[in-house]
């Protein structure tokens, strides 16, 4: 996107390079229990500053569970985790990554701009900066009008986005999204990815994207990571080449081309396993 | 909308009056037998006073050769109750949204502590109201003299406390563990988790419980009197009732003193719930954005 578009969305600071990097990180829950889990074994992940990842796989592949170790909300069992060249404990503290999940989490008690401020009211930005900001994203997701609404005068996306946008507050160069547009129709979830690549590209920020979706998958990211359960592993890396999207990508022959390759990917661990669905929306 | 509630609560209050006086004019037409049974309870004036007279009643002197009619004295009689309880209501609700904090704050406190909780509940008024009294006796807190309606406010927050601890822990516990990973994602402190994200998704689970609570301390402050004193409203039943041969229409007059306290206060706390929930959503008790 050009730098016109970014500084009439107000945002045209500089992006500090984003960078993810995991190191043989294993995540086993009640260790030593009758009830031992291995979420995750011996995961190697390297992601680049402004690359776009998404993790896909059966459920209970560990691609949450991953995430949530990039975000530091878990801590892994064995491995290290950076982010920024930081461990991930100080990156969360320092906000280094914004966070969106599945359910939008917006606060009925407060503002849409007041959603978006939380993160920064939560660092002591003062009152009028906070209030700037929330404005400025709120015209980068296109909700200029809606400021002083209250989040459950929004429909489904609408929220998404407010979500979004306060995931992307306080600046972070990295975004952790885990399934953000699961629960959105069809329509809607096709124009929010649209929106994601377009603010992703304005701003230049490294995402790490969950999802079931394999279509998803492909027309956001740069690069897919293909997962498999039990214990949760990576096993494929499917690069993701094919140029600007935009509304006719979802109908070009090499995006069904690199589906089918995901599908492959994702037969193979099936097979594997003995047949555990994966959504092929 | 609002009109026709009202118009519902009149109606309502307007057969409950007929069933009243119908009852006492069976009773009379029947003499007390109505097709070979007994009517089960009395129906004579000692017993059920004409309403018209109960109304009456509140202009009539309350001590022959004294100033001051009984509806003076009732009115008197729930202002006093009605200050004790709201002083006892706002200890109750205070503690009892500690208790909830701590139970929040640490599951073995949780587990230690709810318990007992429940168990206070259980323990009857009656009894507890004359050991207070008894052991408060000599009690006094540097140059403050222990005063009796001490006492009251203390029964009435002891029964206050309890549906507010529990509603506050319940919605103290009600946000999703998405919104706790949200706050986690955004570094907030245990602090601020409580300050933005608890205490406020707590607030619709508040307001439901500080009702009964209300009720709680008042009806808590007319028991407590009975045995412990005062000049409340229940003292004033008590008196009545001792005062009265073969004529309930004081203690009655009194009573519907009592229920219209009662009203007053629920009047109070909807008005509070309306100012606080107004930017809510209706129905965020069952689901947060």
């Amino acid at each position: 996107m050009s730098e016109s578009a970014s500084e009439a969305a107000g945002v045209s600071d500089v992006v500090v390079p984003a960078t993810v990097s995991v190191i043989g990180a294993d995540m086993v829950f009640n260790r030593g229990r009758p009830n031992e889990v291995v979420a995750l074994r011996d995961i190697d992940l390297d992601v680049a500053d402004g690359e776009f990842v998404s993790l896909i796989g059966p459920s209970g592949c560990g691609k949450s569970t991953l995430l949530r170790l990039v975000g530091n909300l878990l801590e892994p069992t064995a491995g290290t985790i950076t982010v920024n060249g930081k461990p991930a404990s100080r990156a969360r503290l320092d906000q280094d990554y914004g966070m969106a999940f599945q359910q939008a989490g917006l606060f009925d008690w407060r503002t849409v701009a007041r959603n978006i401020e939380l993160p920064l009211e939560l660092r002591g930005v003062d009152k009028a900066d906070r209030r700037a900001r929330a404005l400025e994203l709120l015209e980068l997701v296109k909700l200029g009008d809606f400021a002083d609404h209250r989040p459950w005068e929004l429909s489904g996306g609408m929220q998404q986005r407010v979500a979004i946008a306060r995931a992307l507050a306080s600046r972070p160069g990295l975004l952790l999204m885990d399934e953000p547009f699961g629960a959105l129709d069809e329509m809607t979830r096709e124009h929010m990815q649209a929106e994601l690549i377009r603010i992703c590209a304005e701003l230049g920020t490294t995402v790490i994207f969950v999802t079931h979706s394999i279509p998803e998958a492909v027309y956001l990211s740069d690069r897919v990571v293909v997962m498999s359960p039990r214990p949760g592993r990576i096993t494929d890396h499917i690069d993701v080449k094919i140029g600007d999207r935009n509304d006719d990508t979802r109908e070009a022959s090499e995006f069904f081309e690199k589906i089918t390759e995901v599908r492959e990917a994702l037969r193979g661990i099936e097979r594997d396993l003995g047949g555990l669905g994966v959504d092929d929306r | 909308m609002r009109l026709r509630a009202l118009w519902m609560a009149l109606a309502g209050m307007a057969v409950l009056i007929a069933c009243w006086e119908g009852y006492i004019a069976l009773g009379e037409a029947t003499d007390g037998t109505v097709l070979g049974f007994d009517l089960p309870a009395r129906y004579d004036k000692s017993a059920m006073p004409h309403v018209w007279n109960v109304v009456t009643r509140f202009g009539d002197q309350a001590v022959a050769g004294r100033p001051g009619t009984v509806g003076s004295a009732v009115l008197a009689a729930c202002w006093y109750t009605f200050r004790v309880s709201m002083v006892g209501l706002l200890i109750g609700v205070a503690g009892g949204m500690l208790v909830a904090l701590v139970m929040q704050r640490w599951r073995l406190a949780e587990k230690a502590l709810l318990p007992y909780v429940i168990i206070s509940q259980t323990i009857p008024l009656i009894v507890l109201a004359p050991v207070l009294n008894a052991w408060s006796g000599q009690l006094s807190v540097g140059p403050i003299e222990w005063q009796r309606w001490y006492n009251l406010a203390i029964i009435a927050a002891y029964l206050a406390y309890y549906p507010v601890a529990i509603g506050a822990l319940r919605g103290l516990q009600s946000p999703k563990e998405h919104h706790v990973e949200l706050m986690d994602s955004m570094a907030a402190s245990g602090t601020a988790t409580m300050f933005k994200l608890r205490l406020p998704a707590a607030v619709p689970y508040i307001l439901p419980a500080l009702r009964l609570s209300a009720a709680s301390a008042i009806v808590g402050t007319i028991v407590a009197e009975i045995s412990i004193g005062g000049s409340g409203i229940g003292r004033l039943i008590i008196d009545y009732f001792q005062r009265s041969t073969g004529d309930a229409t004081n203690i009655a007059a009194a009573v519907l003193g009592a229920a219209l306290l009662g009203l007053v206060v629920a009047a109070l706390v909807s008005a509070f719930e309306w100012t606080v929930m107004r930017n809510r959503q209706r129905d965020a008790m069952s689901e947060m954005a």
